[in-house]
């Protein structure tokens, strides 16, 4: 996207952050080094699966259960594409929960909700999407430009977004209206519900931005080694920013796909959901250090948690006990994944 | 090599002991009370009560993060847990809307028979609500109403509104002798309807007596935000004739900062009803004076609501025929001349 701003040709550019990228490591396709760290996760998700079909049946194969998992999964899971991004570029976003609030209330006051009513519905996905965006941008420039440390910068923006989120609410829960709105994101084209198309978009979309474009190839340099990704003619900086932008504008997308679902927007909407988001990209294999990330493995431990839910649901486990289990599941995935990657490296 | 080995099984065998001793000390009930605890009133043999039909319920509700909410569930679960033919679907408490979405759209899937819901957010989850109405699923809606009156055949409702008028009603009869008496509120979480409807009903109510509330602050129900929001305020008001605390979870902080500023030259009145508030009212030995109830017993109706709906009975105290539309509760006082008859049904914080 910033092709022109180049001071070296693409080439040659492109060519030093491949070194800088990842030294050893095959360039990334679902297929590739990733192999070993995502095996965990499928085998994980499978033996879930397999423990949900043995205890529940044709109630938890059944289509209307797996879309109720997905449903359940997409407005964490867009927003962990997200989180992938700025987890890999050797960062840390703590305001996306926050985000999701302060966009689903902006994008339906009375004000959005008139101007998309004379306009055209699509005013409130704007919004929204603007807000995250916004949001994202004032984290990416405090944090590169202002060298304010991420976990700070974000945390700040965590309560700064809910306050004012707050004070825009009046702490009162704002009802849609808008029938054009209601109607799209009550559909589902072909049978899937629009709010798991998006999660599939956007996953897409993550998937090839990060493995497929020189994007990608910067971020996983700068998480890496930024001062390495600086000498070789990485803007780190304006790098780092457009990842925040980025993460913000995942938040603002979970924001208005949170107004879809509950047609109403609040203040409370997303609360903790960036703990969800990190635990999913973190079990997914992107190390929380930075340079290295899997957009495959974020969506994989996503979707464990939705599932853990639901089979948790089905077998009616009692609250407090589904609770644990969640914690010794996350510990013992990342257990599993650590030795799979540990006997992959060996073998090679 | 043997040496390290032994070293491992030792810390294994430490870790373990720990474990065991840790979980030893986990217990929080005394040992007499599982037999004293006498079986509930409710066993009033009448026809109602007799097994009929087996009836599914899924329940769902906030997560228990303080005591009433934690009562909620629990009388919830001891209720269904009386009748043969109530089978309880539980799904994990949480405060997220869109996982409480998820969990309704599964007892669809699953075709339960009755939802009862206390929803985090009744405009959230009116939606799914009516989803599960039109699959024929019958709906109680418990505390936090829906939107639409579509999204339920019953409402169990508390009184919020009367909550405050409780509240203010007895301040007057305390203090209202005094034109000059300083009263002061402290809220729950500012953004639910239902502390508006508790703080316009208190306002009304000591309007009444030429009073008003001189200073308000808000918590959040925990005892943390209850011990915060009180210490600030005796900070900022010197001298006080009555205080009224929205809810007791909060009001075991209060009364911790009420202890740390050494005040006690007002009466403080609680609010929802704890046992350990009740019991400090019949001892008379704090600031507490009297308790507004707001039942922590209301999924509990709501699960016998909606086994009498499903099973097609009606209430057998009423003339009526069908189930009535809209259940509201009282919120009556409790001092210490009444505590006795209310301390049975009142919920641990």
């Amino acid at each position: 996207m910033s092709e022109q701003d180049m001071t070296v040709p693409a080439a040659d550019e492109s060519a030093r952050v491949e070194q800088v990228a990842k030294p050893g490591e095959k360039r990334g396709g679902v297929l590739s080094g990733a192999t070993g760290r995502n095996l965990g996760l499928v085998i994980a998700l499978v033996a879930l699966c397999i423990f949900g079909i043995i205890t529940a049946g044709e109630r938890f194969a059944s289509i209307d259960n797996v879309l109720t998992i997905l449903r359940l999964a997409s407005v964490v899971g867009v927003i962990s594409i997200g989180m992938t991004f700025v987890i890999t570029g050797g960062g840390i976003d703590l305001s996306v929960g926050s985000v999701i609030g302060l966009a689903s209330v902006w994008a339906s006051t009375l004000a959005t909700q008139t101007m998309a009513e004379d306009f055209h519905w699509i005013v409130i996905v704007l919004c929204g999407l603007g807000v995250g965006l916004g949001a994202g941008l004032i984290n990416g420039v405090l944090i590169a430009y202002g060298k304010v440390v991420a976990f700070i910068a974000t945390l700040a923006m965590l309560v700064s977004a809910r306050g004012l989120a707050e004070i825009i609410a009046n702490r009162q829960t704002q009802i849609v209206e808008v029938d054009g709105f209601l109607d799209f994101s009550r559909s589902s084209p072909l049978g899937v519900p629009m709010l798991v198309w998006i999660f599939l978009l956007v996953s897409v979309a993550g998937w090839i931005l990060l493995n497929r474009t020189t994007f990608g190839r910067r971020t996983i340099a700068v998480g890496g080694n930024p001062e390495a990704a600086r000498l070789a003619g990485i803007k780190v900086k304006r790098h780092t920013m457009y990842l925040y932008a980025l993460c913000g504008l995942t938040a603002g997308i979970g924001g208005v796909m949170m107004l879809g679902r509950t047609t109403a927007g609040s203040s409370t909407n997303g609360q903790l959901y960036e703990l969800d988001a990190i635990a999913a990209v973190v079990i997914g294999g992107t190390l929380l250090i930075g340079g290295r990330g899997t957009i495959v493995g974020t969506v994989l431990g996503v979707l464990i948690f939705s599932t853990l839910s639901n089979v948790f649901t089905q077998n009616n486990l009692s609250i407090s006990a589904q609770a644990i289990a969640k914690g010794v599941i996350i510990v013992v995935a990342v257990l599993l994944q650590q030795r799979i990657a540990e006997r992959s490296r060996a073998g090679t | 090599m043997s040496t390290a080995l032994r070293r491992k099984w030792l810390a294994a065998a430490g870790t373990a002991a720990a474990l065991a001793l840790v979980v030893g000390c986990t217990s929080n009930t005394p040992e007499a009370e599982d037999t004293a605890e006498a079986p509930a009133p409710a066993a009033a043999a009448g026809s109602n009560d007799e097994a009929g039909d087996k009836v599914v319920i899924g329940f769902s509700a906030p997560a228990a993060d303080h005591g009433w909410m934690g009562s909620i569930t629990k009388s919830a679960v001891d209720e269904a847990a009386k009748y043969e033919d109530v089978e309880l679907v539980q799904a994990e408490a949480t405060n997220d809307v869109n996982l409480q979405i998820s969990q309704i759209e599964q007892f669809i899937n699953d075709g339960v028979d009755a939802i009862v819901l206390l929803p985090f957010d009744g405009a959230a989850l009116t939606e799914v609500a009516i989803k599960a109405m039109q699959a024929g699923i019958v709906v109680v809606n418990v505390d936090r109403e829906f939107e639409d009156p579509d999204a339920a055949r019953t409402t169990v409702l508390g009184d919020n509104y009367g909550m405050g008028v409780s509240a203010g009603t007895y301040i007057c009869g305390e203090v209202g002798g005094n034109p000059d008496a300083k009263v002061a509120e402290i809220a729950g979480i500012d953004n639910l309807p239902l502390t508006q409807q508790r703080s316009q009903g208190f306002e009304d109510a000591l309007g009444a007596c030429g009073l008003e509330v001189s200073n308000r602050v808000a918590a959040d129900f925990t005892v943390q935000g209850g011990e915060t929001a009180a210490a600030n305020l005796l900070q900022a008001a010197p001298q006080l004739d009555a205080i009224w605390n929205h809810d007791d979870d909060q009001g075991v902080g209060i009364m911790a900062a009420i202890e740390n500023a050494g005040r006690d030259e007002f009466i403080m009145v609680g609010g929802a009803g704890s046992k350990n508030v009740m019991e400090s009212i019949k001892a008379d030995d704090t600031v507490l004076k009297a308790t507004v109830i707001y039942p922590s017993t209301q999924a509990a109706d709501g699960i016998k609501l909606a086994r009498l709906l499903v099973q097609g009975k009606s209430m057998s105290d009423l003339v009526e025929v069908e189930v009535p539309r809209t259940v509201q509760l009282y919120a009556p006082v409790v001092t210490k001349e009444n505590v006795d008859q209310y301390l049975p049904t009142a919920f641990e914080s």
